[in-house]
């Protein structure tokens, strides 16, 4: 039982940083072109993002 | 990956003599970002690939004035943010536009302000994210339930679990409260009463048990159903989203503003709202007619294929009446406008196609068809195994628990899914094939369709001539004449060019007479290249052909006839539907002989020719009248009111833009494979909809009676839950599985995709 007590608010916190990192992920544009995104992996160039 | 850009330029999008905007009009369409930066989106269709990006990128990346740029390969967009200033110079963003036409791609002026339906695809994503994440950390602690936790434990974890699931309840779950709410005050049912019932309910239910210290919580089954709901509800609101950005993405063939010519002789381009009647405007050859007009000075032709059907390009000369969307050709002309553009034809159309709102109106989905028979069953049943243990047992608290445990079990959480699913997997099938589809709703009444009507302009036909009689004219006389069309927009001049190929300048005084023809005074004579009376100054026999003389000093030299080309694969189509078990029928509003001569070629038996675009509604009641459903493949303006009224409807990319708003699939390739392949393919969607139908109520049959007897606990309805969601998915990706069919539609596919290619 005492474990418990840090052991949910860690489970919870990690959950909700993935959370926060695909919230922020999709505020910041990277969902809008999954197709372009999927051949940009591949190009040499290494230009900018 | 060089195929990429030959690909791209054989996309047959807005062909047919569309000059690059005007850089004025650029101007007017970007977007002030403040700093002196200015922003542009432009639609490039053909960009497919990797390659693609780079070449566009790199092309854009050169130029001096452009700050950044970025293909969305997505939505088949670039975004360009350039300068106004670069050097004390202003910066000519046509440039960009002939950057990348230089690298083989085509690209059009977005039409800004169609991008209304992402916030809501946001707010679905955002609702999906915090119920996964609400459903997986509620999960885990029930994981703990389930294992054996009891006591002062589960009670902690119940009450956590009831922490996160009521914010996520109300934040992700507002879609389905909403859209049952409104159902409900309009005395209607849908599949999202049940929904928001079951999860409330559960909800309620569960807090209450863990008040109490019960064993059971349903906290895990209500927030996991309205994950795997939003799921599905996120999939069908994306695929329209997709739809729409390609499509609006799309040439645009009503120009964005026109020149005007003040009474004191100054110019200024003005946008075309800004446009009133009587005002004076100036249209180059090329340009789109902007608002209806009378032609003041000037002569040319005019192409009305997208306006009427007619297939023959109309002269025009001082006092005739122009009509907005034809396309000015030969020569530049002077119009007043007799309508502001929201008065003009286009106007008439509109207010046509909102009186012939036809199918689509009444069309219920399945989902909601399915809905109406399922929920009130299932409210009955819960409330019948309610009163049934009261009955029993008298114990109210234990009735309540397995009522909600049916409502659960029974929740339409598989239903959800099935339409859906199968739905994305075939409009993914269908993109890839080169077919756009605007909905859902438009899938299943594809699917529904035993007539097929079809225009003949532009659908049929590709709306340009090609030269038939070639191999009567002799070499010389055809590169002569292929000399004098290249200084012509006439549509008659490019076919001229195309059979002639490589063209050698001709060194002499060429002139265009719009109307007419082409002159040429070489050291030989005159050559004159147009029509009988311009050519040998003699009225010849009146032939059904549009034809065209070549001559030399009025002597003639060569005849040359043509006729309007088949779509690629017309013929095969057509067959093809025949195959399916549709009849089909043509409705044209251009002359008898010429349909008839069509008719007679694809050997369709029933066809109309000289219909209006109010005829060709009636036409299509006529055929709903005899209980038929109809599908309108059609592209003009003249079409849409026709599309709009029909059961379903498809247009070509090369359609007018209200053809291509009102139609349900846009197709984007031209071989005319792509209706047989999309009636297909929804059908097939048809019926794996119907199995996942079969699948999510055999489920039910098999867990309502285990509810209803009490048996059914949390970690039971759980993984039920997962396992008929999951059966439904996997059915609907066999759509994905090209299984070769009866009909020949799977291989209809590749053929539209290599015809593309080659027609280069």
């Amino acid at each position: 039982m005492n474990t418990l007590i840090y052991l949910i608010p860690i489970a919870l916190i990690l959950g909700g940083l993935g959370l926060a990192a695909f919230l922020w992920a999709l505020k910041s544009g990277q969902y809008e072109d999954l197709d372009g995104a999927s051949w940009r992996v591949l190009d040499d160039e290494d230009c900018r993002p | 990956m060089s195929c990429c850009a030959v690909g791209a330029a054989s996309m047959t999008v807005a062909e047919g003599g569309q000059a690059l905007p005007a850089s004025e009009e650029l101007w007017l369409a970007s977007r002030e970002l403040g700093g002196g930066l200015r922003q542009t989106e432009l639609s490039v269709p053909g960009v497919h690939c990797g390659a693609c990006i780079a070449t566009i990128e790199g092309a854009l990346r050169d130029r001096p004035e452009i700050e950044r740029a970025r293909v969305n390969l997505s939505s088949r967009r670039v975004s360009i943010v350039w300068r106004e200033e670069v050097a004390g110079s202003r910066s000519d963003p046509s440039e960009f536009m002939r950057a990348i036409a230089e690298r083989g791609y085509q690209a059009h002026l977005f039409s800004p302000g169609v991008d209304a339906g992402d916030d809501l695809l946001k707010q679905l994503i955002l609702a999906v994210a915090v119920s996964g994440f609400a459903a997986t950390n509620i999960m885990l602690l029930s994981v703990s339930v389930w294992s054996g936790a009891d006591a002062a434990t589960r009670d902690l974890f119940h009450w956590i679990s009831a922490l996160i699931a009521g914010p996520a309840l109300i934040y992700a779950g507002r879609f389905f409260y909403q859209s049952a709410w409104n159902a409900l005050r309009n005395g209607r049912t849908n599949m999202d009463v049940p929904i928001a019932l079951a999860v409330t309910l559960s909800y309620g239910m569960s807090l209450y048990e863990t008040i109490g210290h019960g064993d059971h919580a349903w906290f895990d089954a209500s927030v996991t159903l309205l994950f795997f709901l939003l799921i599905g509800r996120t999939l069908d609101h994306m695929m329209r989203d997709r739809a729409r950005s390609a499509v609006s993405g799309l040439a645009r063939l009503s120009p964005r503003g026109a020149t005007i010519l003040h009474p004191d002789g100054s110019r200024e381009y003005r946008s075309i709202e800004e446009i009133k009647a009587g005002e004076c405007l100036m249209i180059a050859a090329g340009e789109r007619i902007p608002v209806d007009g009378r032609v003041l000075s000037g002569t040319s032709d005019l192409d009305r294929s997208v306006v009427s059907g007619e297939s023959a390009p109309v002269t025009v000369a001082a006092g005739d009446a122009v009509q907005a969307g034809t396309l000015n050709l030969t020569g530049p002309l002077t119009l007043k406008a007799t309508a502001a553009a929201r008065d003009s034809f286009l106007a008439e159309i509109m207010g046509l196609m909102e009186a012939a709102e036809g199918g689509r109106a009444r069309y219920r989905r399945i989902a909601d068809r399915a809905a109406r028979y399922y929920s009130p069953a299932v409210h009955l049943l819960a409330l019948l195994t309610f009163v049934g243990w009261i009955l029993v047992e008298g114990d109210i608290r234990h009735a309540m628990l397995v009522a909600v445990a049916v409502l659960i079990i029974t929740c339409p959480c598989a239903l959800g899914l099935a339409v859906p699913v199968v739905q994305v997997v075939a409009a993914g099938r269908l993109f890839q094939g080169g077919v756009m589809v605007k909905d859902g709703s438009a899938m299943e009444r594809l699917a529904e369709i035993d007539t097929v009507l079809l225009d003949k302009t532009g659908t049929l036909t590709v709306g340009r001539p090609r030269l038939v009689n070639a191999h009567e004219i002799t070499p010389g006389a055809l590169a002569t004449a292929a000399a004098l069309a290249v200084h012509s927009r006439h549509p008659l001049a490019s076919a001229i060019q195309d059979a002639a190929g490589a063209v050698s300048p001709l060194a002499c005084d060429i002139r265009e007479i719009p109307g007419a023809g082409i002159e040429a005074k070489t050291v030989n004579g005159v050559y004159r290249l147009g029509s009988r009376d311009f050519a040998v100054a003699e009225p010849g026999p009146e032939s059904g052909q549009s034809e065209a003389i070549l001559s030399l000093d009025h002597r003639e030299l060569a005849c040359f006839r043509f006729e309007d080309r088949l779509r690629p694969a017309a013929y095969e189509s057509i067959k093809a539907l025949g195959r399916l078990g549709l009849s089909t029928v043509i409705l044209s509003g251009d002359r008898e002989p010429v349909v008839a001569a069509l008719a007679r070629k694809l050997k369709i038996a029933n066809w109309h020719a000289e219909l209006s675009p109010r005829g060709k509604v009636e036409a299509c009641a006529a055929v709903a009248e005899e209980g038929r459903r109809a599908l309108m493949v059609g592209d003009g303006i003249n079409d849409a009111p026709a599309l709009r009224a029909a059961h379903v409807s498809m247009a070509p990319a090369t359609a007018a833009d209200v053809g291509r708003q009102a139609a349900d699939f846009v197709f984007m390739h031209s071989p005319l494979s792509a209706v047989p392949f999309a009636i297909e393919t929804a059908r097939r969607a048809g019926r794996l909809i119907r199995q996942n139908f079969v699948l999510a109520i055999g489920y039910n049959i098999v867990a309502v009676p285990i509810a209803i007897l009490g048996y059914a606990t949390p970690l039971v309805a759980a993984v039920a839950m997962s396992t008929s969601s999951l059966v439904v998915v996997v059915n609907a990706l066999r759509l994905k599985a090209t299984v070769p069919t009866a009909t020949g539609g799977a291989e209809i596919l590749p053929l539209s995709l290599t015809a593309s290619r080659t027609t280069a």
